[in-house]
């Protein structure tokens, strides 16, 4: 169990956390979500004691991370998968960390085990592949056997097949009754992975939500509709909050109006559906969609760059 | 590389005991650190090599040109020093290596894991302060002896030599020791307040080896009080045999050179406490 209580932190004149509050609970997987620079690193680092809130507090288990007189078997954490000296054996590197609580060697090998890096366990880590590196890390997050997880982006730079691995390993550590939370800015991962989303922007919180839920409270929402009778349907349909596109001559895009209502209103007219969707917004649009103000660096729309592109030709 | 089904995590029962962090794991963890680094064996090789190697190059030079030295040479000439003069080049190594026990962590970002390891922080700093400090003691005294005594092996070829039993001279020996072993503290300390490889290295030196240098230039009246209190003058008054004027006694000199590792380390503390990491 994390949880936040109005966590702020503020670099200089920079905020780059405001105010957030959440709670991560055990048993499933939560999805600690926002794009580059919105603050999940930092909020990652106040969870592990390594940065100092500016004002709020978190706890783990109930105590602030530092507090803890074994923090390996409280938290394990992966904070950028390279938080790792070049000059050592991956071995090493666990040998050592685990030295710090008396964890046996025994666990060490047990863990390079379940990461799948006995092969590599010698080598320095200066030469592993980024994949690797994200093996290793999560490696030392496993080694106090702990009821939390906290993992920063532990699927960058998996090849698909490393990207199931975790996804099971995260899934069935949640199963377990642990707390696991984990950052990306990969909507489509989040939901494959995640149960429940935190997602922020700009360092604020923006929900606290259900994967599921998410996808449903977002804008979009329109009704796919096939008939043969799309034109005389399109009139009908027709009102001051409705707007209807039409990309093949017998399909209409609805927004506005509910998939009930559409059917109704066909009923009514005697007009023969050969299609009713309600189009869910796919958790990728939902997330830009929430977060369209709150991504630090947005590209320029793009028709005013080609227009301008086009000046300078 | 291949497991694609996830193994039960916890399969086994509880599989490490809930231990505590304790000073002692502390050390134990920084002593594999320590130990499972290349850089750390190359620095300390460099270090006795230019201790022995040029303590035994000067010793030859000396006897090999004694014959043609003047009075007044052979009056200046001082046999324990000759055989120990490495130990100014080897305290670039030690520095330099007690710069990187703090710095190269920062630099790979295995600080991070370090600290959340161990959030209380101090532990690890004590850590790898008290363990380079006595790594360094056993190299550095070991390397003098060795220096000092293949020196006067060398040196006895022309009965120019002197013995550890001569008054001042084991102080000496011992001192080049002592004093690379505060060098070394003050490159963990320095490290750990300036937390960059270049910035910590040029201020470790900067403070050994060019300080002194520039206080030359103060007014003699100025700089013979002064010059003695600069860190590696009062250190090096313990690697002096003679008393010289406006230095300080060879023990004095001393406990001010710790003085100074001592304080850089305890303002070092209080500031891994305080920072971000």
């Amino acid at each position: 169990m994390i949880e936040a209580h109005a966590l702020s932190k503020r670099y200089g004149e920079r905020a780059a956390v405001t105010d957030l509050s959440f709670t991560v609970r055990p048993g499933v997987v939560t999805g600690f979500l926002g794009p580059n620079g919105a603050g999940k690193s930092t909020t990652m680092r106040m969870i592990l004691g390594l940065d100092a809130p500016t004002s709020g507090s978190v706890t783990v288990n109930g105590k602030a991370y530092a507090r803890h007189r074994a923090p390996l078997h409280e938290v394990g954490a992966m904070l950028e998968a390279r938080a790792i000296h070049t000059g050592r054996t991956a071995y090493n590197h666990l040998l050592a960390l685990a030295a710090t609580t008396g964890i046996p060697q025994r666990r060490v090998d047990e863990v390079i085990e379940i990461v799948g890096l006995r092969e590599a366990a010698r080598k320095r880590v200066g030469g592993f592949s980024l994949g690797m590196g994200q093996r290793l890390g999560i490696a030392s997050a496993l080694l106090g056997d702990p009821a939390t997880l906290v993992l920063d982006e532990p699927v960058n730079g998996l090849d698909p097949e490393g990207i199931l691995w975790i996804r099971n390993l995260l899934k069935d550590l949640a199963a377990q009754g642990r707390t696991v939370l984990l950052s990306s800015h990969l909507m489509s991962e989040m939901s494959l992975t995640a149960e429940h989303l935190i997602v922020i922007g700009r360092g604020r919180l923006i929900a606290d939500t259900s994967v599921a839920e998410f996808v449903r409270g977002a804008a979009g929402g329109s009704v796919r509709v096939r008939t043969e009778e799309a034109d005389r349907l399109r009139t009908l349909l027709a009102g001051p909050d409705v707007s209807v596109a039409s990309a093949e001559r017998s399909v209409l895009e609805v927004s506005g109006l509910t998939s009930d209502r559409i059917g109704r209103i066909a009923a009514d007219a005697g007009i023969a559906l050969a299609e009713l969707t309600p189009q869910l917004a796919s958790l990728e649009e939902a997330f830009m969609e929430l977060t369209r103000d709150a991504v630090e660096f947005q590209a320029p729309a793009r028709e005013p760059a080609l227009a301008k592109e086009g000046q300078a030709a | 590389m291949s497991t694609i089904t996830a193994e039960p995590v916890t399969s086994t029962a509880p599989a490490a005991p809930r231990g505590q962090v304790t000073q002692a794991r502390v050390l134990r963890s920084e002593w594999i650190k320590m130990r499972t680094l290349r850089s750390t064996f190359w620095t300390l090789a460099a270090a006795l090599i230019a201790l022995i190697g040029l303590g035994a190059l000067f010793c030859t030079f000396t006897a090999s040109r004694w014959a043609s030295f003047n009075p007044h040479e052979r009056a200046d000439f001082e046999p324990t020093l000759t055989s120990l003069r490495g130990y100014f080049l080897a305290q670039l190594a030690i520095g330099v290596l007690g710069v990187l026990m703090i710095t190269g962590e920062y630099a790979t970002g295995m600080i991070r894991a370090t600290l959340a390891a161990v959030p209380t922080r101090l532990p690890v700093l004590w850590a790898k302060a008290g363990l380079y400090a006595a790594v360094v003691w056993v190299v550095a005294t070991v390397g003098s002896l060795i220096a000092f005594l293949l020196g006067q092996g060398i040196l006895s070829s022309k009965h120019i030599g002197t013995s550890l039993s001569a008054p001042g001279v084991a102080r000496v020996v011992f001192g080049a020791g002592l004093y690379l072993t505060v060098v070394g503290l003050l490159g963990v300390a320095i490290g750990a307040l300036i937390r960059n490889t270049a910035g910590g290295i040029a201020t470790v030196f900067g403070l050994l080896l060019v300080v002194p240098v520039l206080f030359e230039a103060l007014p003699s009246s100025w700089a013979n009080h002064v010059n003695q209190w600069l860190p590696s003058n009062a250190g090096q008054s313990l690697v002096t045999l003679h008393h010289q004027a406006h230095t300080l006694s060879p023990w004095t000199g001393f406990t001010v050179f710790l003085l100074y590792g001592l304080v850089a380390l305890a303002g070092a503390a209080y500031l891994l406490k305080r920072r971000d990491a």
